[in-house]
């Protein structure tokens, strides 16, 4: 490992993972990004790009993904294609599958989700072979054949709609009643319309058939249970996605039970100095829009991390005299008619004692670890070490002259 | 790496004696971009030992179906023309071609 220490390092190149870089490294933090594949992300994928803001029809998904890209990399962010395998949140050192180990200040986790499978027969072994994730990928084989969409979500619908330039029908097999998608309104409208898509309702598919190319689906009727058999050339499926985040389990990191990363509203994750963004992380709307917002969030809020924790450390646990960090908030009526009495006695030891005013109300993080509930709470600090704590009405001069007694000749 | 095409296809890979790697690859396929600086490192450590060809799909459409290649990306390996083995989708990583050389080559 070198010795350098980075002030954000970004795991995963997706939109959010991008507009984290963006926001760091325009803060002039050196951040260094890790992708495993090529920057973009899921975002990549998918040609219709129509609802990023100020981006109207005719962008793609990658001519986006391209633009954010360049953007991070012309304020300084570095870009290195690797696979992240471990991350020691502790320490911040982070390990890839080439075997190079990177340390960081603060974290960003930005590994977003990838496809579902349906783990049905032949799915596996025809991928590649008429089986495919990607319409952007593969669509263009399928000129002048007839495939199949299964699902019916915004991405099954808006992906069948690309497969009808190319294909010569496009059947989507959707598991609700007739005429019932979940995708927007608006894009079920458009496929309503388009003369090239064909319905199957109240099914999924049970088999993928062929002899080293697709030749024909099996569908199932989940209401009879009945199963037919379809002729066709290509399969995309597009059944919602999981989250990418196997490789952070077991760390310590809270994950919810479907695996997505739990935050808070500034990306913060049960780590400090670790933050998630984008699609793995337990969010209402999953979007380009939406990564992109929760990459600016966390990296501002790594920033404030950084100066906080470098602050605290530089102020209280490396200094040489005894330190009364005093935390307390000023929307507190209590703290502020204890704070005079706290501020003349420390005054009055002169240069031998430091006073250093923790506002809990701006950074709950620190009074969070030295387990700060009341207000105001006095946690005496000597070389790093906690000596004493005083609570509220505990607070007097002569309680804090008594703790100080020892440690002051 | 050499480019092979409808036109050469036959020549250099149906043709051809020992063993081949043909890397299928589209221009909007990411993932067969991100790949492809790897699989070039490849060609430079092992193309002593096997042929390297790369096969753009787009223009050559028929060709890769005729390979029953319906979809990217593939890595696929043929010896003595016949096709043998191949990676697809997330299965194409550097770690995995290359592992499957050495595995072809054993
Ligand atoms: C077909 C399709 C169509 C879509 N259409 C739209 C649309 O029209 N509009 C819209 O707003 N959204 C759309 N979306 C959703 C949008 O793409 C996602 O919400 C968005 O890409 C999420 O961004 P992200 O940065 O969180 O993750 P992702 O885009 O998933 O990117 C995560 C990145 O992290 C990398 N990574 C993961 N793990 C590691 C690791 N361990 N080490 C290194 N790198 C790693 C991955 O390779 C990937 O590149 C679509 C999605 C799909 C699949």
């Amino acid at each position: 490992m070198s010795d350098k220490v980075y002030d954000i390092l970004i795991v995963g190149g997706g939109p959010g993972g991008l507009a984290a870089a963006i926001y760091g490294a325009r803060a002039r933090l050196n951040t260094l990004l890790i992708e495993k594949g090529k920057t973009g992300g899921q975002a990549a994928t998918t040609e219709d790009m129509e609802n990023y803001p100020g981006f109207a029809r005719g962008t793609t998904g990658p001519g986006l993904m391209k633009a954010f890209t360049e953007h991070a990399e012309s304020f300084g962010a570095e870009i290195v294609r690797d696979e992240v395998v471990k991350i020691d949140m502790e320490e911040k050192v982070v390990h890839t599958k080439s075997g190079a180990t990177y340390k960081s200040k603060t974290i960003i986790l930005a590994p977003g989700a990838v496809p579902r499978t349906l783990n049905i027969p032949g799915e596996f072994a025809l991928r590649g072979k008429g089986v495919s994730y990607c319409a952007t990928c593969d669509a263009d084989f399928f000129e002048e054949l007839d495939v199949v969409v299964l699902g019916n979500g915004d991405a099954a619908i808006e992906e069948a709609g690309y497969l009808t330039k190319f294909a010569n029908s496009v059947t989507i097999i959707v598991i609700h009643d007739e005429g019932i998608l979940d995708a927007a309104p608006m894009l079920q409208e458009r496929a309503f319309k388009n003369p090239k898509i064909k319905w199957v309702w109240n099914s999924t598919l049970a088999e993928i058939k062929g002899d080293g190319l697709v030749e024909s689906v099996v569908i199932k009727n989940v209401k009879t249970n009945e199963l037919t058999e379809m002729e066709t050339n290509g399969v995309f499926i597009y059944v919602g996605t999981v989250p990418q985040t196997e490789f952070v389990k077991d760390t310590g990191l809270e994950l919810d039970e479907r695996g997505y990363i739990v935050t808070n509203e500034k990306m913060e994750t049960n780590i400090d100095g670790v933050f998630a963004v984008g699609d793995a992380r337990v969010k209402y709307l999953r979007q380009v829009v939406t990564a992109a917002a929760d990459g600016a969030i966390a990296a501002v809020a790594a920033e404030k991390y950084i100066v906080e924790e470098e602050g605290f450390r530089q102020s209280v646990l490396e200094e040489d005299r005894p330190v009364a960090v005093v935390f307390w908030s000023p929307m507190v009526q209590k703290a502020i008619e204890m704070m005079p009495t706290i501020e003349t006695t420390i005054d009055s030891y002169g240069e031998k004692v430091k006073l250093w005013k923790m506002d809990t109300y701006r950074n709950q993080r620190v009074a969070n670890r030295y387990n700060v509930t009341k207000n105001p709470t006095i946690v005496l600090f000597n070389k790093g070490e906690v000596v004493a704590t005083l609570e509220e009405d505990a607070i007097t001069e002569d309680s804090i002259r008594q703790a100080l007694a020892d440690l002051v000749s | 790496m050499l480019e092979v095409h409808k036109d050469n296809f036959e020549a250099e890979v149906l043709q051809a004696e020992g063993l081949v790697l043909v890397d299928f690859w589209g221009p909007k396929c990411e993932s067969c971009l991100a790949v492809m600086p790897d699989v070039e490192a490849l060609a430079e450590k092992y193309g002593d030992r096997l042929k390297f060809c790369k096969l753009n799909t787009q223009g050559n459409r028929r060709l890769a179906i005729s390979q029953k290649v319906l979809g990217l990306p593939v890595i696929a390996f043929y010896r003595n023309g016949e096709k043998i083995d191949e990676l697809a989708k997330d299965d194409v990583t550097k770690e995995n071609i290359e592992a499957k050389i050495l595995e072809l080559l054993a």
